[in-house]
This record gives structure tokens, C-alpha cells and sequence, in this order.
């Protein structure tokens, strides 16, 4: 039989996708192409509280929008903090905008890092080119309940040395005697006294109980892909790893069939995954 | 006259059509529906009976639709066109907000909700299958505001086909050609030995409320059961065929197939066929500023995942190949649409193989994804 007209539903009277202004308080370059921002909500409503991992849909007026993952500490309710690079008109009117700009902000969006699986377990954090700033706010969390967690093993991976962000926190995280934070990069010059090669590299050296540790993994898909590989092959299972995927984005709220990642909408369902679920998505050229 | 009510069936005379327009027009409704432009019955506004595809017929097959004269003047005689009701609900352009500078910020405001309600004349099965599965797109989760506003106002006057086309394959998607649901009225057209009437099944208070005015009478018995023929008449001349068994799992279990590499070289990534399909639901953003920077404003506009520019993540993009591209296409229709909408994305209107410029048919694609691979896939997917 014919089913009745729908519900009638409430039409927000604000729209979804419109973005909220924010103020730009400070810019910092961390790399000749990439920026830190720290905005406030320019209204001074307060700043939507967000996960570790989450991300938010940045945009300049007149110019456009780009999905960036939150980078800051998620324990300031003061701030939003997003680290982007130059990699096209749209990111760059972002990362080139400078202290007393409005940028529009709308979400948080998606799934962070589950951090609460980290708890009383050793955590191993990879990280590669600008998949540094969506780990930060875990290590963030981590470090503000040391006590909580077993070993914390980072290793972080650049293309040179002068593609490192957040290098004064990097050497501050280097002297703590709680973590070990493993920096290396692809090719360097004579000046550098750290390592040279890819993040698996690292792996074997990389301490940890492999049946009671958790990972997450950011970067080049290529990287995640064979991180993972690595991790697994050294006894943490498939589904204490996580890794965050990055897809083209639009909408940011599962609509605009972008982000689709076999049948996961990236900016819905992720951006950070467990490895099991997308292992043979991942296996899949041009999926 | 009674007044009509949920569930009766009526026969309304072809010669009373006109008034039954005049009372849509006078309930406050824009009517939109079939009409004849540019040598294909497309969707539009329909300001008399005139504007209907009077006589008028079409011929369908893969990569051709011909209209043709029938021997009669039946007002529904056709079957689906290029175009979809989808364009009513989320149209093929839309602003979204517009933005003012506010001194150093800047002040959003929402684009107007519409306007006029709308009463689509002539929805098909197959197309009230397709507005149930864009209004989980649409609606399921956060609901989008302007599809929403217009969902919520429209008036379904649906139409049980009296003949299938020639790329017709509802009856395998189990969503035609019989109206059984989400109507507010269901026209069946009855046209034999000088009878021209229309059965009329009230699906709804609303569409009880658009007849009250329009001279009816019951129909009996008999009067159903020479719809009811019709229907059947028509289910079972489908012009195609698609096995719908397991589809979920063989699309997502054959991303290696080398059927991608084959349709892949026939495949012009044109997006005619996302274009066309009643449900494909893909857009893009596109921000507009004004020549002074003092106000800008957000569109969507379709998009499709043929295009090149739909997965580009900073400078390439992730499917770069035409069959990677169809692969997404077809797996996420048939497949991985069920893990999202939990439903097929299909219902069989066969627009997408009528409208390909190259006649690629999604039921003869799916008939050779069936065959399992002579030799061992090549590691990693298409090329």
C-alpha cells in the first residue's frame, strides 16, 4: 500500500556546508611550503570540540575550500590549529593567510584515532611527510596521560631535512627519556647527523610488545601500505593498526561521492582506519 | 460526487484530464512532467495537456532512442527519456550560500529554500524506486537543505507503464513496472475498443485532496483487472534482462577482472550515463566570486566519476584509467551502493545504456563479469 507522505523535518537556518568565520592568530612557517595556523572562532563562541584525527574543512573567501586534519592539542578549547602545505590555489590561499585573516571553518568531520585503545598497551606511531600534524594531537594525548601507556615509539619520516615540521618540538620530544622519537629522512646533504632511508627502515630497530601494542600509521599511502606490512610481519596484528587515508573531498558529509574508498566514504567512515578492514582495498590499483 | 479517499480506485476520462491539471494548478502546484523537446520526450513544465507527448512513442535500444508516432493519442505512451525527476530535487546546478566581506570576515547566508511545490506527473516505478534511493542519499544522514525542502513538497502522480522499452529491465531490479508504493496517486492509462480512461489508485490523503474537484467514478472490478493486464503485459516484454543474484558480492569480489580493461577501450569516460541514471547522485563545489571580491558565492553542480578531475589528490589522480573509472562506476552502483544505502543504486530504467554514445550495456557488462577469468588476473588491478 502506498506509504504516507515523508515526516515533515526541520530545515536548519543555517546550511550545513556554510562555513563559520574564524580568525587566523598566528602563522608559522614550518618548511618553505607548508604553514601552521592557530584560529579562533572570530564570533568568540567557543571551539567545537574535535578528536584527535578529525578534520576540518578549511576555506578562504572567495577562493575555496580543502579538507585539513586538526593538528593541535586537543585538551585547548581555545584554539584550532591546522598545518597545511601549498599544494595548489586552494591550499595555498590557507596556508599563506596571515595573522588577522578570516578563514572559514566547518566540521570537525569523520573518525579520529582511537586513542582509548592505546591505553595500558605500547604505541607505535609512524609518521610520513605531513602525516606528522593529523598524529600530533595523539601525541598530545599521550604525553598528557603518560602513565596510561606502555612504550611510545614514534618514527617520523621526511623527504630531506628541510621538509621536517615542527622541528623545535621534534628536538624537545628527542630529549624526553619516555619516548623515543626516531627521525630519518630520504636524502641529505653532509649536514645532517641523523638517519637516511624510508620509515620501514626503522621498524625492525623499533621496540615494542607486539601482542599488546597498537600503531597508527599517517603518510604516503605507499608508506602506510608497507609500514603496515612491516608491523604485522613483527607480530601486531591487523586490527591494532590504524591508518588515516587521505581521498579528494568535497562535501566532507558523505554526499558528494568523492572521498569513496571501496565502499567507505572516506570523510564519514575514516579518515583513519583499521587496517584489517581496508588491507585489500588498499591491494587494489586505482581503487 | 464522493469525496475520494486513501486506497479507492477511481476512473478518471481522458476528456476530464484538463480539469484534473487545473485543480494540481489551482492546489498551488507547478506541474512538471513529459513533454516533447528536441526530438526526445524530456521532463518540463507542463502548463496544459497540450504540452504532453500526445501520440508520441520513442524507440529505445543501446546507444539509440528514436521517437516515434504511435496509432492513438495515449498522453503516457512512452517509457523514460534522458531525463530524471533527480533534476527537480537536486538540480544539475544549484548555489548553495552567498558570502559578503564583513569588514575583516565575512557573513554567510543560505540560499532561499524554494518556492513553488511541484507535482510530478508521470513518475514511473522504476522512478519512485530511484526517489527512495536518493532520499537516503539526500536525507538518510544529515538531510541537505534544499533537497529536503523540495522532497517534502512534492506531489507524486505516478504512471504504471503500458509498454517496456527497449533497455527496460525493472522487472529484474524488482522495482517495476507495477506502481505498489510512495505514490500519491497512480495513474493507470487505459486505452482499448474506444475507451480512454485513466484508473486512478489514491495513495495518499494529499493526492485524495487533488481529486476532490475532478469528476471521477469507482472502478470496478473488472477495471483493475484490465490494469493489472497492462502491467503484466508489460513486465513481460522487457527489453533487457539483469540477473540480480549475488551482485553485491560479485562486484566487489572482481576488481581484477579483465572485463574492466575490455569495456575500458569502448569507454569513452563521456559521464553520459551518471548523467542520465536516475540516482547518481555525484557533485562537485565550485565557488564564484564577483569581479570586486566583495561577495562570492557556493554552487554544487553534478559531477561524475569519469571524470578525470573526480579523485585528483594534490596533482593525480587515484583512478587515472577509463577501467578503473568504469570499475567505480559499476561496482559502486551494483555493489558497494548496498553497504552504503543498503540497496542496489540500480532500478532497471535502462537510461545508461540507451544513452551511451558507444552502446555500452550494463546488463551485457554484468552477464560477462559473471564468467570467471580464463587465467589468473594480472596482480593489481586494472591499467
Amino acid at each position: 500500500m502506498a506509504s504516507n507522505a515523508l515526516p515533515p523535518q526541520p530545515i536548519p537556518s543555517s546550511h550545513p556546508l556554510a562555513p563559520a568565520p574564524f580568525v587566523v592568530r598566528s602563522q608559522t612557517a614550518e618548511t618553505p611550503d607548508t604553514h601552521t595556523l592557530v584560529l579562533s572562532p572570530s564570533d568568540g563562541h567557543a571551539v567545537p570540540p574535535a578528536l584527535p584525527g578529525q578534520f576540518n574543512m578549511l576555506y578562504v573567501f572567495g577562493v575555496g575550500e580543502a579538507a585539513i586534519s586538526l593538528s593541535g592539542d586537543p585538551s585547548d578549547a581555545t584554539a584550532v590549529v591546522h598545518t597545511v602545505r601549498n599544494a595548489g590555489p586552494i591550499t595555498a590561499a590557507i596556508a599563506q593567510s596571515p595573522p588577522g585573516q578570516t578563514v572559514g571553518i566547518r566540521g570537525p568531520y569523520g573518525r579520529g584515532w582511537p586513542i582509548d585503545q592505546a591505553k595500558g598497551r605500547d604505541v607505535v606511531l609512524v609518521a610520513g611527510g605531513l602525516g606528522l600534524p593529523p598524529l600530533r594531537p595523539v601525541l598530545y594525548g599521550l604525553l598528557a596521560h603518560r602513565e596510561r601507556y606502555g612504550r611510545i615509539e614514534v618514527i617520523y619520516g621526511a623527504r630531506t631535512p628541510k621538509d621536517l615540521v615542527y622541528y623545535g618540538q621534534i628536538q624537545q620530544w628527542r630529549l624526553r627519556p619516555d619516548i623515543r622519537f626516531q627521525v630519518t629522512v630520504d636524502a641529505a646533504d653532509r649536514s645532517w647527523y641523523g638517519d637516511v632511508g624510508l620509515v620501514t627502515a626503522r621498524i625492525p630497530d623499533t621496540r615494542f610488545e607486539p601482542g599488546n601494542s597498537v600503531a597508527f600509521l599517517c603518510g604516503p599511502e605507499i608508506m602506510m601500505k608497507y609500514a603496515a606490512r612491516d608491523l604485522e610481519a613483527r607480530g601486531i596484528p591487523q586490527s591494532s593498526i590504524w591508518l588515516s587515508m587521505e581521498r579528494n573531498m568535497k562535501c566532507a558529509v558523505a554526499v558528494c561521492g568523492h572521498c569513496q574508498f571501496g565502499p567507505a566514504f572516506v570523510c564519514r567512515d575514516g579518515p583513519v582506519f583499521r587496517y584489517d578492514v581496508v588491507r585489500d582495498w588498499l591491494a587494489t590499483r586505482e581503487l | 460526487m464522493a469525496v475520494p479517499s486513501i486506497g479507492d480506485r477511481l476512473l478518471l476520462d481522458r476528456r476530464d484530464f484538463p480539469t484534473f491539471l487545473a485543480s494540481l494548478h489551482s492546489a498551488g502546484y507547478r506541474i512538471v512532467g513529459p513533454t516533447v523537446r528536441d526530438g526526445a520526450i524530456v521532463y518540463g513544465d507542463i502548463a496544459a495537456e497540450t504540452d504532453l507527448p500526445i501520440g508520441w512513442t520513442e524507440r529505445q535500444n543501446a546507444g539509440t532512442y528514436r521517437l516515434e508516432r504511435r496509432g492513438d493519442e495515449a498522453l503516457f505512451g512512452y517509457v523514460v527519456g534522458p531525463h530524471s525527476w533527480k533534476k527537480y530535487l537536486f538540480p544539475s546546478h544549484e548555489r548553495l550560500w552567498t558570502a559578503a566581506r564583513d569588514g575583516d570576515s565575512f557573513t554567510v547566508t543560505p540560499e532561499p529554500t524554494p518556492e513553488r511545490p511541484l507535482a510530478f506527473l508521470g513518475v514511473r516505478a522504476c522512478e519512485l524506486a530511484a526517489l527512495r534511493i536518493t532520499d537516503k542519499v539526500f536525507m538518510g544522514g544529515i538531510p541537505d537543505p534544499s533537497y529536503s525542502a523540495r522532497r517534502h513538497k512534492i506531489l507524486r502522480v505516478a504512471v504504471q507503464c503500458g509498454q517496456a522499452g527497449g533497455t527496460c529491465f525493472c522487472v529484474s531490479m524488482g522495482t517495476g513496472p507495477g506502481v505498489t508504493s510512495d505514490y500519491d496517486l497512480s495513474l493507470t492509462e487505459i486505452l482499448s475498443e474506444g475507451r480512454h480512461e485513466f484508473l486512478v489508485a489514491v495513495g495518499t490523503e494529499l493526492g485524495a485532496s487533488v481529486l476532490a474537484s475532478v469528476p471521477t467514478r469507482r472502478a470496478t472490478a473488472e477495471d483493475d483487472q484490465v490494469a493489472a493486464a497492462i502491467v503484466s503485459r508489460t513486465a513481460a516484454s522487457m527489453g533487457r534482462s539483469m540477473d540480480p543474484t549475488g551482485l553485491r558480492d560479485l562486484l566487489l569480489s572482481q576488481p581484477n577482472h579483465p572485463r574492466w580493461d575490455q569495456v575500458a577501450k569502448r569507454c569513452l569516460s563521456c559521464t553520459n550515463c551518471t548523467m542520465a541514471c536516475p540516482t547518481c547522485f555525484c557533485h562537485t563545489t565550485e565557488e564564484v566570486p564577483s569581479l570586486d571580491a566583495e561577495k562570492t558565492e557556493r554552487w554544487r553542480r553534478w559531477d561524475s566519476c569519469f571524470n578525470l578531475e573526480f579523485t585528483k589528490l594534490h596533482t593525480t589522480p587515484v583512478r587515472a584509467s577509463s577501467s578503473s573509472r568504469y570499475r567505480q562506476w559499476l561496482t559502486h552502483k551494483l555493489g558497494s551502493w548496498h553497504d552504503q544505502f543498503g540497496s542496489s543504486g540500480c532500478v532497471g530504467c535502462g537510461r545508461c545504456i540507451t544513452w551511451c554514445p558507444v552502446a555500452i550495456d550494463i546488463t551485457e557488462e554484468v552477464a560477462a563479469l559473471r564468467v570467471p577469468p580464463a587465467s589468473p588476473p594480472a596482480e593489481g588491478g586494472p591499467r
